[in-house]
């Protein structure tokens, strides 16, 4: 069972819009936010933001004037332009979303030279660091006020 | 009707662990009641890959947003800053950064030094063999030395610099200002069956490894062990009173949901500076019609936060990101009142590591740094890993206009009235901020930070619930005495950060815990005449 209710037009439109605030780039190797395995995750994830998602949908919808994804590729761009300018709580959820779900894929992670797992329990290495760099704070008196 | 207690103590976080675990050497009954229920290390978002999704649901820091059965709404529409908390065993503990600086001997003493707000009744010195049994309860790692403190002896070495911290560190050197590794209880060294950090980088919704103390890890094991009694799922509706005034015990609803009374000799309440005056209010009867222990009206007033001021920008190179424990240094070149400034009191500065990837991608496209389309991914690949910041942490002083009431409408899942939140930022504190901001904006310059922003407040930074229950010596103008007594009620303690007097301007965990274990002593010192 779905756990979001959106159409299957809005889905469409869903898909498109993340197409296009994350395009694959052959440059750094990396897939679109409208990738099959992304975009399952992001339907997957829509849960808590569900009303947030439908309302900015429906935004989307009455800009694009019918279903954007329908819409000519440049007609796309310009509706979504205009619906990032509106901004709101409503698109701030979808691109969250759309951003938690593109960032933890293996392939998008690997192309950032990180390692796709999770942190525990392996963890990570951090330098100690040179501690004599404390040397002329650790040279000056007292800052605290005395207390009688 | 449950059997008689000697001591009910209503909260297992912070503060309510550690007055069950220093009341454990008596050898009474004693009981806790917490509303929610132990959070096991493998349910902690760093065991899987949606770790950083997690912060925005069941991990989230704001109750609001987080929503599990064993939260209460707020109504924090009229504050420029949210509440933010976690129920469970163990509290907000679970949920905060273990950031663990002590208050300051000038933070007990502002209308004396600088003529504002009051004293405390109690001062540095009362407390400090409080605050050396807390380090080594909780396990603190950091560094003795510091100028900024009397002396201290944190019984683990510090968390590391990293590249972060050595930046930091360069730059501070260069403005000539004082820096110190943070006092922090995340653990540097295996620590009372706990073992030592390994650098999961993502502390606050909780360690994994168990090397970030949270009081179900720390006091309340050695407390269960002690012969104290902690029943979870338990959310307390108010506290009775008997024919005489005297604090009788709580009703509560239990797992199930059926209402439950508890009977007590003594009632100790530990839900924070914002669950205890709603749990107060909600306790009304013939004897106390505003609410129990409330005969001054100060209950839920001078609610105190910390205004937060949040300083990134970033730098030409990867550095630490979220790979390690997100604060490391913290500084106190600002901290104590300084009359050539346009505000009183002071701030100390919290040095950031780093944001996780996700973090940094959903911060970058609300703030409009993070372009849709082509240029998406070269942007992006110029902010993850580079950011560095700096959080100023403003003291509070207390104002009765900031309060925590009652929501005459919004309820929790059990039908008892919800906290509402009434909060303005003073104009003391936004000088104070705006001095904080400037100085901060100079520190990530000096560290090589370009495109430096700035969110203040921080809007989900109200990590800090103080002064709604204050202590003083005169009943008119406080709620509990000197040790944490109601002045109203012979029976009824508070041991959380309600009782705060002043904010100071750095994290209350420590501080909050050395107040717990000095009342619990004064209590243990009175058992002959606790009542009189």
């Amino acid at each position: 069972m779905p756990n979001h209710d959106l159409t299957a037009e809005q889905i469409r439109d869903l898909r498109a819009l993340a197409g296009i605030i994350i395009p694959a780039s052959s440059a750094y190797g990396v897939p679109s936010a409208d990738d099959d395995r992304i975009f399952a995750d992001i339907l997957r994830s829509l849960a808590r933001d569900r009303d947030d998602i439908s309302s900015a949908l429906a935004h989307l919808a009455r800009l694009a004037g019918g279903a954007f994804a329908d819409l000519e590729p440049q007609r796309r761009l310009e509706v979504a332009a205009a619906f990032r300018e509106a901004g709101g709580a409503p698109l701030a959820a979808l691109v969250r979303v759309v951003l938690l779900c593109y960032y933890r894929d293996d392939r998008v992670m690997r192309s950032l030279g990180q390692e796709p797992r999770p942190p525990f329990p392996k963890g990570h290495v951090v330098e100690q660091g040179d501690w004599s760099l404390l040397d002329p704070v650790r040279a000056r008196k007292p800052m605290y006020r005395v207390v009688e | 009707m449950h059997d008689k207690v000697d001591v009910l103590i209503v909260g297992s976080g912070a503060s309510g662990a550690a007055v069950a675990w220093s009341l454990a050497d008596t050898r009474m009954r004693i009981l806790c009641l917490e509303q929610g229920d132990w959070v096991k290390s493998s349910d902690y978002p760093s065991n899987g890959r949606d770790w950083e999704a997690r912060l925005f649901s069941d991990f989230a820091i704001n109750p609001n947003r987080r929503a599990r059965p064993t939260d209460y709404p707020i109504n924090d529409a009229n504050s420029p800053i949210k509440v933010v908390n976690f129920n469970g065993v163990g509290g907000s503990t679970i949920m905060y950064t273990a950031h663990f600086p002590r208050l300051h001997p000038s933070d007990f003493k502002v209308r004396t030094l600088d003529g504002v707000a009051d004293d405390w009744p109690i001062d540095y010195a009362t407390l400090e063999p409080y605050f050396a049994e807390n380090d080594r309860m909780m396990g603190v790692s950091g560094l003795a030395g510091d100028p900024a403190y009397p002396p201290k002896a944190p019984p683990m070495p510090p968390i590391p610099l990293g590249k972060s911290g050595t930046r930091f560190g360069k730059a501070m050197n260069e403005l000539g200002w004082h820096w110190w590794p943070s006092d922090t209880t995340i653990a540097t060294t295996d620590y009372d069956g706990r073992a030592r950090c390994i650098n999961l980088g993502h502390c606050t919704p909780g360690c994994a490894q168990g090397a970030k103390a949270s009081t179900d890890i720390t006091y309340w094991p050695h407390a269960i062990r002690a012969g104290v009694e902690l029943r979870t799922m338990c959310r307390v509706r108010e506290i009775t009173v008997d024919e005489h005034g005297m604090a009788s015990g709580a009703i509560y609803y239990d797992a199930e949901g059926h209402e439950q009374f508890q009977p007590a000799e003594v009632v100790i309440l530990a839900c924070n500076g914002v669950g205890t005056p709603r749990l107060m209010l909600n306790s009304v009867s013939a004897k106390f019609p505003d609410g129990i222990a409330n005969s001054s009206g100060l209950v839920g007033k001078n609610l105190m936060f910390h205004p937060y001021a949040l300083n990134y920008g970033y730098v030409d190179e990867p550095l630490d990101g979220n790979h390690g424990p997100p604060l490391c240094l913290w500084s106190q070149e600002f901290y104590e009142t300084d009359s050539t400034r346009d505000f009183v009191r002071g701030y100390t500065f919290q040095f950031g590591r780093g944001v996780g990837s996700i973090l940094e991608a959903i911060v970058s496209a609300n703030a409009g740094r993070l372009p849709w389309g082509e240029d998406h991914h070269a942007t992006y690949r110029k902010l993850v890993n580079r950011r560095i910041g700096v959080s100023v942490i403003c003291e509070d002083l207390p104002e009765e206009h900031n309060r925590v009431t009652l929501d005459p409408e919004l309820k929790d899942s059990h039908g008892i009235p919800a906290p509402k939140i009434d909060y303005t930022i003073s104009a003391n504190s936004h000088r104070m901020m705006q001095h904080g901001m400037a100085r901060a904006r100079e520190i990530l310059t000096a560290a090589g930070a370009s495109n430096i922003c700035v969110e203040s407040p921080i809007l989900n930074g109200g990590w800090h619930l103080l002064g709604t229950a204050r202590m003083g010596t005169d009943p008119e103008r406080s709620v509990v005495n000197e040790w944490g007594r109601c002045h109203d009620v012979k029976n009824l303690f508070i041991v959380d950060g309600s009782i705060w007097v002043t904010s100071g301007g750095v994290n209350p965990t420590s501080t909050i815990q050395a107040l717990a274990l000095y009342i619990a002593d004064s209590i243990k010192q009175r058992l002959a005449n606790l009542f009189d």
